[in-house]
């Protein structure tokens, strides 16, 4: 299978898109988070009163030149009906991307060698909702011919494909709250071993639905008790917190071979340079009680990069701001790192935008290269009083300036699934 | 414009996203419209939920155009 003998190629970040609670484009959302401002609010898209958690990061509408999402600026009305919205706001994240990489393949060729991974954690539950309630009401024969492609987790992929006519490896990554970072890292390795020149990679997520908020409600996962204070619910390894917040929207990246990047002169903003992953083996939601699943991923993400701890400047850190994660989480990077801690810098951004699952690692994948092209640390919000100390800086607050030459980032899923990146600036 | 032909004109417009006046009633809903075969299935149960009619898959495969829904249904109204 790979006994051609070829060396794994280089692989670079040539485009990025992005469409989250803070807004729309990365560049608008960089501002924002960096800025210490928070896209938690009260949900208003149906009625919540009998739901415990009533809080989401939802996408702002407006337009793209304010930052806002208005879906008739990016999909045919005709086609929206076509798709449910995770697959939309993929398609929004992938646009900006492939537009920002300046990317289009001319010939037959280029094409073929362009492919598409983008992932969702559960996919169109909204969708599959509505159809539960049409057929429910014994009315199976008035389905929509839309509904199971509507629904399906790798029409993201397909619908990009499509849109562009990529017509290179067309995947999905679908591993919970992992999802991003395996999106990003399983792209990169096709990049690496051949498979394609260049990979449209990233997650999409919208999940706050009746459906879906009872069902992590239900699983006890979620914040319930800063209803009234919305922008305070997501607190990373604060002592105050009880939960995560659900956020939804899409991270894309176009993934590129430096060769490739180089001889189309393409503007690069750092290279994909380690990706590791593991799992649990302990139990379905919960992680490990030692977080050695944490540990053994990250530790895999820096051997495939050739770096050490001590190289690595930064954390984008998974944390969900549950009680149970954060801290073991922290004490695996702790582990890791040993006396090294001291000059880590370790954030969640989580904190300002919430935890968009299928969605997270890919726009937090983003938030870490441009850390490392701006040169600071974005800020874990609400971080009062830390549950425990730590050496470790975990930016609270406010974003720090911050040499950043490596950084890594982590998410972890239901299943017991881990996967970390790590990137450095453009070579 | 019969009633029924005005309300066929007005589901295609909104189903498939075309301007009012290229549905015309020589149209086809795929050649001339856009449609793909899955916008052909939603736009039969559009006429169905909209004039209460049924219409069998067998007879659906042949109403390929705009004369053709109006026709049938026509036909189905009558009987």
């Amino acid at each position: 299978m790979f006994a051609n003998g070829a060396a794994p190629r280089r692989v670079v970040v040539t485009g990025m898109g992005m469409v989250c609670p803070l807004g729309l484009g990365v560049e608008h959302v960089w501002k924002r988070l960096i800025a210490g401002e928070s896209g938690i609010s009260a949900i208003q898209s149906f009625d919540t009163k009998d739901l415990p958690a009533r809080i989401a990061g939802q996408v702002p509408s407006g337009t793209r030149e304010t930052g806002g999402l208005d879906l008739a600026e990016w999909i045919p009305v005709k086609d929206q009906k076509k798709m449910d919205r995770f697959i939309q706001l993929a398609i929004v994240a992938a646009t900006e991307a492939v537009e920002d990489s300046g990317w289009r393949p001319e010939d037959e060729e280029g094409r073929c060698a362009t492919g598409v991974m983008i992932g969702s954690g559960i996919g169109g539950l909204q969708t599959i909702y509505e159809a539960s309630l049409t057929v429910a009401s014994g009315r199976a024969k008035r389905l929509s011919p839309f509904f199971i492609p509507s629904a399906l987790i790798n029409l993201a992929s397909g619908h990009v494909s499509i849109k562009y006519g990529f017509k290179g490896p067309n995947h999905s990554a679908v591993t919970a709250c992992a999802t991003g970072v395996h999106a990003l890292g399983d792209a990169a390795r096709l990049i690496a071993l051949g498979d394609a020149d260049v990979m449209v990679a990233g997650g999409a997520e919208a999940a706050i639905s009746e459906l879906g908020m009872a069902g992590f409600c239900a699983s006890r996962a979620l914040s319930t008790g800063y209803n009234d204070t919305p922008q305070q619910a997501s607190r990373p390894w604060d002592e105050g917190r009880d939960g995560f917040v659900m956020g939804e929207g899409a991270g894309v990246m176009v993934l590129e071979e430096l060769e490739h990047a180089k001889r189309r002169g393409a503007k690069i903003y750092g290279e994909v340079v380690g990706y590791g992953m593991s799992g649990d083996a302990h139990h379905i939601t919960a992680p490990s009680d030692t977080g050695d699943g944490a540990f053994r991923s990250m530790r895999a993400a820096l051997k495939s990069a050739g770096v050490a701890p001590a190289e690595v400047q930064y954390v984008n850190a998974h944390g969900t701001s549950t009680p149970l994660g954060d801290d073991l989480e922290l004490g695996a990077v702790e582990r890791l790192w040993g006396g090294d801690a001291g000059k880590l810098a370790m954030s969640s951004t989580k904190s300002a935008i919430g935890h968009l699952l299928g969605a997270a690692g890919a726009v937090e994948g983003i938030f870490s290269v441009l850390a490392i092209r701006d040169a600071v640390a974005p800020p874990t919000l609400n971080l009062e009083n830390p549950s425990r100390e730590s050496a470790i800086d975990r930016v609270a607050k406010q974003a720090q300036p911050r040499r950043i030459e490596v950084a890594l980032s982590n998410s972890f899923g239901f299943g017991g699934t881990n996967a970390s990146i790590v990137f450095r600036g453009a070579p | 414009m019969s009633d029924t032909a005005e309300k066929v004109k007005k589901i295609v417009v909104e189903h498939l996203g075309v301007e009012e006046a290229k549905v015309t009633e020589d149209a086809s809903f795929i050649d001339d419209l856009g449609a793909d075969s899955l916008d052909t299935v939603e736009l039969v149960m559009a006429f169905e939920e909209a004039f209460g009619v049924e219409i069998p898959d067998d007879a659906a495969e042949k109403i390929t155009t705009v004369k053709e829904a109006i026709a049938y249904i026509d036909s189905q109204k009558a009987a």
